[in-house]
């Protein structure tokens, strides 16, 4: 079964005076367990393509179904909580929130979510150790380094226990050595335990881990390569 | 969760220190010297009021309900042990102190003068105005006294001292001529110029025989166990004694202090609300910037499932946390040092002392800790921060998530 599947999926900017055609007509299908890797040039539609599927922007037509959910059916009040239900989701920067703990970060998505703290407790010292990062458990973001704050974020995405994770350019702000860890460690999540993954990205280093590569241009589709 | 949100909401608050500090800090100081003003103002008015109060009005009058109009003697009112049990009975009265009162023509020798004659009970009078403490010759009038005290001016102008008798005319009760002789007992000298004038006193009894008024007063006077209660006392009154009566309230008796005071509030109100919202702004501007500087934080907060709900509530806890602290601080200063002034009224030298002495108010500045001089700084405060939350309240409603991501 697809955890995602778009259907002619658009988005047009018209809020300036020219029309911007980010995304347009994206078909797409995703299934449990990819390790996936939307590439292709800056401006070129990822992050839009990423939002839409994520619940964080409103197509202009089209249809994105989450399991059983046309998420862009969903009234904005509702989107708020299938977000935090169904997605993990990894940004580029600013990940975290600055005056908590990296546990207490873990725990705050959980604590969201109404989980008891017993269970936040424990699950937030497993994610963290999983992601290398059992003695920082208590340090604050702006003591861990920018690749451990992302090993963070990629612990509080799936604290949550989402459908799937969404990255968008987890690694731009990272060096190679972060960038390759960050990988590594998100790689490892899927293989051992079928965490599906879905980033993008424009750095080449990426892209070859990724197990499935779309590449988009102009908001559409210019190839799809899945590597066995 | 709401542990968590205040817990956040705290730590926000402190990650630019300095920041916080001076917003805080410019709270701290305004409630201080707000706690101080207003804690001055409630002390020189309610000294004021005292004043008043305790040389002759009392806090509350009842009399026939005519006789503040035609100020007759005509218009009287029978003190029984009905009237006093009922009033007596009612809630926060002290003392009740009758008294019978006219103008009179008193003469001695060649002179003959006006003034007020005044009946009073001796002791009941002087625990309610003090009036003993204003003989400056001869004695004060006891129970069963024939005699008469006489204000200094007019002792000098009729020319007579202690020992003499003077003569007394006036109407009486229905119709009925009134005259008398009394022995100046005591020459009486007031702090105020206008009550030297023409203050003339004798018991409650002779004055109701020389007025032929047995058993009749013009006025019950009364006091309160607390200024505050003065209006629920009256209340009470109206209840109990209905239109039998009129009830006066010491201001409706001298709207002059009550206008001052009323005039001297507005002041203050004034220049507290103008150093209030100096203040407002500090906080509103700190406010303005702890939310741009996080719009991307906030965006992410939303994104990952944060209800925006949740996410003002904490948003506003921010706000009324800066704004507690400032008062729970500045109570920690201001709160010792009024209750150490109102003890110790600072005293006052030089010209300034000599018109407090002409007013009959001993020269000091007079501090109050009535329970506005606290709240009041409470309720701005809280009022202020709760209007500056509306700010980041309405920014994190209008929120939208893809553009403070891509901010
Ligand atoms: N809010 C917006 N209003 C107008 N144009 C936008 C907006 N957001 C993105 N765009 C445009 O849409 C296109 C796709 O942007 P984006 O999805 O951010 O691409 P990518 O993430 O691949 O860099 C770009 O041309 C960008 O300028
Ligand atoms: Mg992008």
């Amino acid at each position: 079964m697809n955890v995602i599947e778009t259907n002619n999926l658009t988005k047009t900017y018209n809020d300036s005076e020219v029309e911007v055609h980010a995304v347009q007509g994206i078909d797409l299908k995703i299934e449990e367990g990819e390790f996936t890797a939307i590439v292709g040039p800056s401006g070129c539609g990822k992050t839009t393509f990423l939002n839409m599927v994520g619940g964080l922007d409103q197509p202009t037509s089209g249809t994105v179904r989450v399991g059983d959910t046309y998420v862009n059916e969903l009234k904005s009040s509702e989107l708020i909580d299938f977000r935090l239900h169904n997605i993990g989701f990894v940004f580029q920067a600013y990940n975290l929130i600055p005056v908590l703990t990296a546990r207490e970060n873990v725990e705050f998505i959980m604590q969201l979510q109404g989980k008891d703290k017993k269970e936040r407790e424990q699950r937030a010292s497993n994610l963290l150790t999983e992601v290398g990062l059992g003695d920082r458990i208590n340090s604050r973001p702006s003591r861990l380094s920018g690749g451990q704050q992302q090993r963070v974020a990629v612990a509080r995405a799936l604290a949550s226990k989402p459908k799937f994770v969404l990255a968008d350019e987890p690694t731009a702000n990272l060096d190679s050595k972060s960038t390759e860890t960050l990988l590594d460690m998100m790689e490892k999540l899927n293989k051992e335990e079928n965490i599906t993954f879905i980033f993008s990205t424009h750095d080449m280093r990426v892209v070859n881990k990724a197990r499935r590569v779309i590449k988009l241009e102009d908001g559409k589709i210019i190839s799809d390569e899945r590597k066995s | 969760m709401a542990a968590t949100e205040l817990k956040l909401a705290w730590r926000n608050i402190w990650r630019n220190r300095r920041r916080t500090f001076i917003t805080v800090a410019s709270i701290f100081f305004g409630v201080i010297l707000c706690t101080l003003m207003s804690s001055m103002q409630n002390g020189t008015y309610s000294k004021m009021i005292d004043n008043v109060v305790s040389f002759y009005s009392g806090y509350v009058q009842i009399h026939h309900p005519n006789y503040w109009e035609s100020k007759s003697i005509d218009d009287l009112i029978i003190p029984d042990d009905s009237l006093i049990n009922k009033v007596k009975e009612s809630e926060h009265i002290e003392l009740i102190v009758p008294r019978i009162e006219s103008f009179a023509l008193m003469s001695y020798g060649e002179n003959t003068k006006g003034g007020m004659l005044i009946g009073i009970k001796p002791e009941e009078e002087n625990e309610l105005t003090g009036l003993k403490k204003w003989v400056s010759k001869g004695r004060y009038l006891n129970t069963k006294d024939d005699g008469i005290l006489i204000a200094v001016n007019l002792a000098r102008n009729l020319n007579v001292e202690v020992g003499d008798t003077v003569a007394l005319i006036s109407q009486g009760h229905h119709g009925y001529s009134a005259s008398g002789l009394f022995p100046v007992a005591g020459i009486l000298e007031f702090p105020f110029p206008a009550l030297n004038n023409f203050g003339t006193y004798i018991t409650l009894e002779q004055a109701q025989l020389f007025f032929s008024a047995p058993d009749m007063a013009t006025s019950l006077v009364l006091t309160v166990d607390d200024y505050d209660k003065v209006y629920p006392a009256k209340d009470n009154l109206v209840d109990k004694l209905g239109e039998k009566y009129s009830i006066m309230t010491w201001d409706e008796m001298d709207p002059v202090t009550k206008q001052m005071i009323e005039g001297d509030k507005g002041q203050g109100i004034i220049m507290k609300g103008i150093l209030y919202i100096l203040i407002g702004f500090g906080v509103f501007s700190t406010v303005i910037m702890m939310i741009a500087e996080r719009r991307k934080e906030l965006g992410v907060m939303v994104a990952i499932g944060m209800n925006k709900l949740k996410l003002a509530r904490v948003l506003f806890y921010e706000t009324v946390l800066i704004g507690i602290t400032g008062i729970v601080t500045g109570f920690l200063v201001s709160l010792p040092l009024v209750i150490w002034l109102v003890h110790k009224p600072i005293p006052l030298g030089g010209e300034v002392a000599s018109v407090y002495e002409e007013f009959g108010m001993e020269p000091a500045i007079y501090f109050g800790a009535d329970s506005m001089v606290f709240g009041g700084q409470i309720l701005v405060v809280i009022g202020i921060t709760i209007l500056v939350s509306i700010y980041p309240i309405t920014k994190i409603m209008r929120l939208k998530v893809t553009k403070s991501l891509r901010s």
